[in-house]
């Protein structure tokens, strides 16, 4: 009875946000608001040896200074590491740091004041009294024996060490091998730049010592177990964390950061309600992080071009202090991905997180995996230049055959279920590839650089089954809750641990529910973000929302839909077996009656006036559900882009591009669809222009817009989508995850697509991003 | 006007705001707290386009917006410049005066403006001078304006039966700005360029007027193009800017291949 799920609908949400009706944290206000601003450090690295706050405090207005001992003195716990892996060293973290700043942008003092703008002015008149320390920057250079320390309990700046997979058959692979082909890369820092900047509010009741927080959260009962357990100290019964409509994530709004601990904080030292609201510069310099790794890639093939072993070695920069996942996403997130869409025996990824003075870095749209598409895919496409094969039979000379699933990687997943041969006999169909390798031909005849960019990507998404993520490091469980409460009218309300800010949910979860319950979309309104009306979930990341959150969803709905089965049975004098929603009319029939059942409303209001329920039923009709997957889902994907490169200017143009994703099960075509398109946007944004610069000094160099390089819709071509569906057989909706597999395969694709066009000249490798520059430089040394 | 330029003369560390595409970010970031602003920007005096007739000059007035300069009949080089700044929202508030006042070095319309040949009005309470384009911009973010003076009009010449004009830049991908700019007037007299005008900029502290150029070209058919291009080397000087962007080498590596994009097409514009 699929009359939604399957089936492109408008997103209901979409109307508040056109309209500027959001309601976003910094639009709020509550009476008496004070206003924090917060004193950053501009040094990467340096003691503070003392603040003087006198000037601010005689500022008209200004109604409290603190600085970081005063937190601590005040109660607050340091930030913790939700994700350990075995032997990580945890550096010390306070909300704001009392002795010593590691990055520029760290929290030194607190400024608090009647509006926003003295808050501004006051932090000028703030003198701390800095010694600058040496710096140290770069993901490997850091490990140096030469490095300055950044934390004086973690040696050689490095937190942990990890590796996974099969070392002697990775070695035994290479003894073995005809033929060998290695690389050097660098997937660069890049900084997210949601559109709406983060912010916190939180208001304290004296009488009845409750907290609320508003805040820019994807997650916000984790943040409320962070804040109660680690950091604030209230007690979670007394503590109401509301994430309501958030401007855009991509895993940068996952983390616990210091100012949802100082705003509370300080709401509760004053007694007034407090905000914070991110500058633009602030999130440049306080958002967590992406990417950041550098890497060397060996493959080992026998003749015939069969992959036998890969090795990979990586120091992952995690910046300054290792934030709430970082450890995550270079290890469990990225090694396990290692074997790609390919039978590879002899895989052996060896992963370091080290320390710099930079901004921490954590998961970024794509988390781990598109780190390890970019690896993957580069080493491949040069395994395939080496056997002269071209880039798509090469692969498919590789891939994991169809009747092999579920199929064990060396590099501890279990794919669920797919067809690669498919996705590529898709990919050729739409983007014609053998014209476009004719069309090739002929610019390369007029001597124009032209290039065909080739990428088959997997990804691990909907985490995950909660023992295996604690057997990984993870301190929380992954599981999503899901309530469906019906009304006494019989309008529903659907409430989902997961988070939206982007995503759709309320659409999309909407088409789930009336799916189960046969009844309009538009009787249901979907509930995320408050913790207050909310059973206990998890959030939403790793394109977890539809594959766990949808998935508690149908659970409870069909727990509703059992209940109401019973209560209509008895009600109609039948039994529950040959009672049925009727698609048609929408009401509860009895097979083979001739009346006409009873409608949704009636049996959802008998369940409330109990007056003749059945006697094992009890009176109500809500159920929550919470759902455990039983393994990860793994979305894939081939996708091919052209770009053109002018040879006197080096700057690339992407000409088209094509993607072929399996994200299993679809809900909503156009929501998946969009998806897939702005997910490749933001993966082309890496290759083609974003680069977070930190100079020598651990000055942010790309500090603002007009140095750090988004993508703009007009550098896009028509973006061509293609679709094959294998249903997940790890939850009930056969779903895949869609948010990131678009980011996972465009960079690769697109640098796959810069290294063909520039083949010609003997080029096999540049590094991203590809500025114009860059390329000039690469040309004029191989010409 | 009369009113706005009295301010700016009796109020403390006075600016004028137009569009506040400059001033303003300057001010969020803390880099510039000017005492007093006197917004300028509902003077409608200074707002629009007066075309001049026969060899009149098109008059603009400095509020006028980006937007509209990129949808008016001016000459073609500052129409297609006016187009590529920024975004639609920047040039819908940004202006004309405040971006020449404000003399970024990689400003597009600086190079344009003494690419054409503009003449730049200029008025104070007391007095009026005109400056032509070329030496109205001194230096990095330095014009000739002097204190409390106004830039009241942007007088360019109107383009002619054999006149085109061209301007091609290199994106700053981030900004938008121009990388490096190049901006080329020509007049074509049966094949042969009989006067040409050319100035570069993003890679020079100012928008520069390229002499050498010019001179290897004019008299010469549109053939001399690539070579005369090639001479912008000398015209730009060793003061070459270099920032994260694009090297100094890449800037003067590029920098012929803008003149020479920019002077086909304005040659191609001047052939009708």
């Amino acid at each position: 009875m699929a009359k939604f799920v399957g089936k492109s609908f408008k997103r209901v949400e979409d109307p508040r946000f056109l309209q500027g009706k959001g309601k976003y944290v910094s639009n709020l206000q509550r009476p008496g608001m004070a206003y924090v601003a917060i004193v950053r450090s501009p040094h990467a690295h340096a003691e503070i040896k003392g603040i003087d706050a006198s000037a601010a405090l005689e500022l008209d207005g200004v109604v409290a200074v603190y600085t970081g001992q005063d937190l601590i003195d005040g109660g607050v716990g340091q930030l913790p590491c939700g994700w350990v892996v075995p032997e990580c060293k945890i550096p010390e973290r306070w909300p704001v740091e009392p002795a010593r700043a590691r990055h520029v942008g760290d929290a030194v003092a607190v400024v608090v004041a009647d509006s926003p703008y003295v808050a501004e002015d006051a932090l000028e008149l703030i003198e701390v009294d800095y010694e600058p320390l040496p710096v140290s920057v770069g993901a490997r250079a850091t490990t140096e024996y030469r490095a300055q320390q950044i934390h004086a309990e973690i040696p050689n700046n490095t937190a942990y060490a990890w590796a996974l997979g099969d070392e002697d058959g990775m070695r035994r692979a290479f003894r073995e091998a005809a033929h060998v082909v290695e690389l050097d890369l660098v997937n660069q820092r890049l900084i997210p730049n949601a559109m709406e900047p983060r912010a916190c509010m939180a208001e304290w009741d004296n009488t009845t010592e409750e907290m609320t927080v508003w805040t820019t959260s994807q997650n916000p009962h984790p943040i409320r177990l962070l804040l109660s357990g680690f950091t604030l100290g209230i007690p979670e019964n007394k503590l109401r964390v509301i994430s309501p409509d958030v401007g855009g994530g991509f895993g940068s709004k996952i983390f616990h950061y210091p100012e949802e601990i100082i705003v509370p904080w300080v709401a509760r030292a004053i007694n007034r309600p407090a905000k914070w609201v991110a500058t633009r510069s602030e999130s440049f310099m306080t958002d967590s992080q992406g990417r950041d790794h550098v890497t060397n890639v060996r493959m080992a093939m026998d003749a015939t071009g069969t992959i036998t072993g890969l090795h990979v070695q990586t120091w992952a920069d995690q910046g300054a202090y290792l934030s709430t996942f970082a450890p995550l996403i270079p290890t469990a997130l990225s090694i396990t991905l290692f074997s790609g869409l390919y039978k590879i025996p002899g895989i052996w990824g060896e992963m370091k997180g080290t320390l710099t003075n930079t901004v921490p870095v954590d998961a970024y749209r794509g988390a781990g995996r598109p780190e390890a598409s970019y690896l993957l895919e580069r080493i491949v496409e040069k395994g395939a230049q080496k056997m002269g094969m071209d880039p798509i039979a090469f692969r498919r000379h590789n891939l994991i055959p169809a009747d092999e699933f579920p199929y064990q990687t060396p590099v501890a997943f279990q794919y669920d279920s797919g067809n690669y041969q498919g996705l590529f006999d898709k990919l050729e169909e739409i983007s014609g590839y053998g014209d476009l390798r004719e069309e090739q031909k002929s610019k390369r005849a007029e001597g124009k650089l032209w290039g065909v960019g080739v990428a088959g990507c997997i990804e691990a998404s909907g985490p995950a089954p909660s023992a295996v993520a604690g057997s990984l490091g993870s301190a929380v469980g992954l599981w999503e809750s899901g309530t469906v409460r019906v009304h006494p009218t019989g309008k529903v309300t659907a409430l989902t641990g997961s988070h939206a800010h982007g995503q759709g949910h309320e659409t999309t979860f909407a088409q789930i529910v009336a799916d189960e319950l046969n009844i309009p979309l538009e009787d249901i309104e979907v509930v995320h973000g408050d913790t207050g009306r909310i059973p206990f979930g998890m959030g939403t990341y790793g394109s977890r929302s539809a594959a766990v959150g949808g998935s508690a969803l149908v659970r409870s709905a069909t727990r509703v839909r059992e209940k109401m089965t019973k209560i209509a049975a008895h009600q109609m004098e039948s039994r529950p077996e040959d009672v049925y929603f009727d698609d048609e009319t929408g009401n509860i029939r009895v097979r083979g009656a001739t009346d006409d059942g009873m409608s949704f409303f009636e049996v959802a209001l008998a369940a409330y006036t109990a007056h003749d329920l059945p006697p094992d039923i009890e009176p109500g009709l809500e159920e929550t559900a919470f759902f455990d997957p039983s393994n990860f889902t793994f979305p894939n994907s081939a996708h091919i882009a052209v770009v053109s490169i002018d040879r006197e200017t080096g700057e690339v143009t992407l000409e088209k591009y094509f993607g072929v994703d399996d994200v299993g099960k679809v809900i909503n075509p156009l929501i998946v669809d969009g998806q897939l398109v702005g997910g490749v946007a933001q993966g082309v944004g890496q290759a083609l222009w974003e680069h977070g610069i930190y100079g020598e000094d651990g000055q942010l160099l790309t500090g603002s817009m007009m140095d750090y390089a988004m993508p703009r819709a007009d550098r896009f071509p028509h973006i061509e989508t293609g679709r094959i569906e294998t249903p997940s057989p790890t939850n009930p909706l056969g779903v895949k995850g869609a948010g990131e597999m678009g980011t996972i395969a465009g960079t690769v694709t697109v640098a796959n697509a810069v290294v063909d066009a520039l083949a010609p000249l003997g080029v096999d490798h540049v590094e991203m991003p590809f500025t114009a520059e860059r390329i000039w430089q690469t040309i004029q040394a191989h010409s | 006007m009369a009113e706005a330029l009295s301010l700016i003369a009796s109020e403390d560390d006075a600016r004028f705001l137009a569009g506040g595409h400059s001033l303003v970010p300057a001010m969020k970031l803390r880099l510039d707290a000017p005492g007093t602003l006197i917004d300028i920007g509902r003077i409608e005096g200074l707002r629009g386009i007066a075309y001049g007739s026969g060899d009149e000059n098109d008059c603009i007035g400095p509020l006028t917006t980006h937007a509209t300069i990129a949808s008016s009949n001016l000459a073609s080089a500052l129409v297609e410049a006016a187009g590529g700044i920024g975004d639609p929202q920047v040039r819908n508030r940004g202006t004309i005066g405040g971006n020449i006042a404000h003399a970024d070095p990689a400003s597009d319309l600086p190079t344009v403006l003494t690419a054409l040949g503009a003449t730049i009005r200029v008025e104070n309470s007391s007095s009026a001078r005109n400056i032509e384009a070329e030496s109205f911009f001194t230096g990095l973010f330095e014009t000739s304006l002097g204190e409390n003076e106004l830039v009241t009009v942007i007088a360019v010449p109107r383009e002619g039966a054999g006149t085109g004009s061209a301007y091609a830049k290199l994106f700053n991908p981030a900004s938008r700005y121009a990388v490096v700019g190049a901006c080329a007037s020509v007049t074509l007299n049966n094949g042969v360029v009989s006067r040409a005008r050319v100035a570069v900029g993003g890679l020079t502290p100012m928008a520069t007027r390229c002499g050498s150029v010019e001179a290897a070209l004019e008299g010469r058919s549109t053939d001399a193009i690539n070579g005369a291009s090639a001479q912008v080397a000398s015209d730009v000087g060793d003061d070459i800017l270099e920032d994260i962007h694009a090297s100094a080498e890449y800037r003067l590596g590029v920098i012929p291949v803008y003149v020479e994009r920019a002077l086909q097409a304005a040659c191609a514009r001047a052939a009708g």
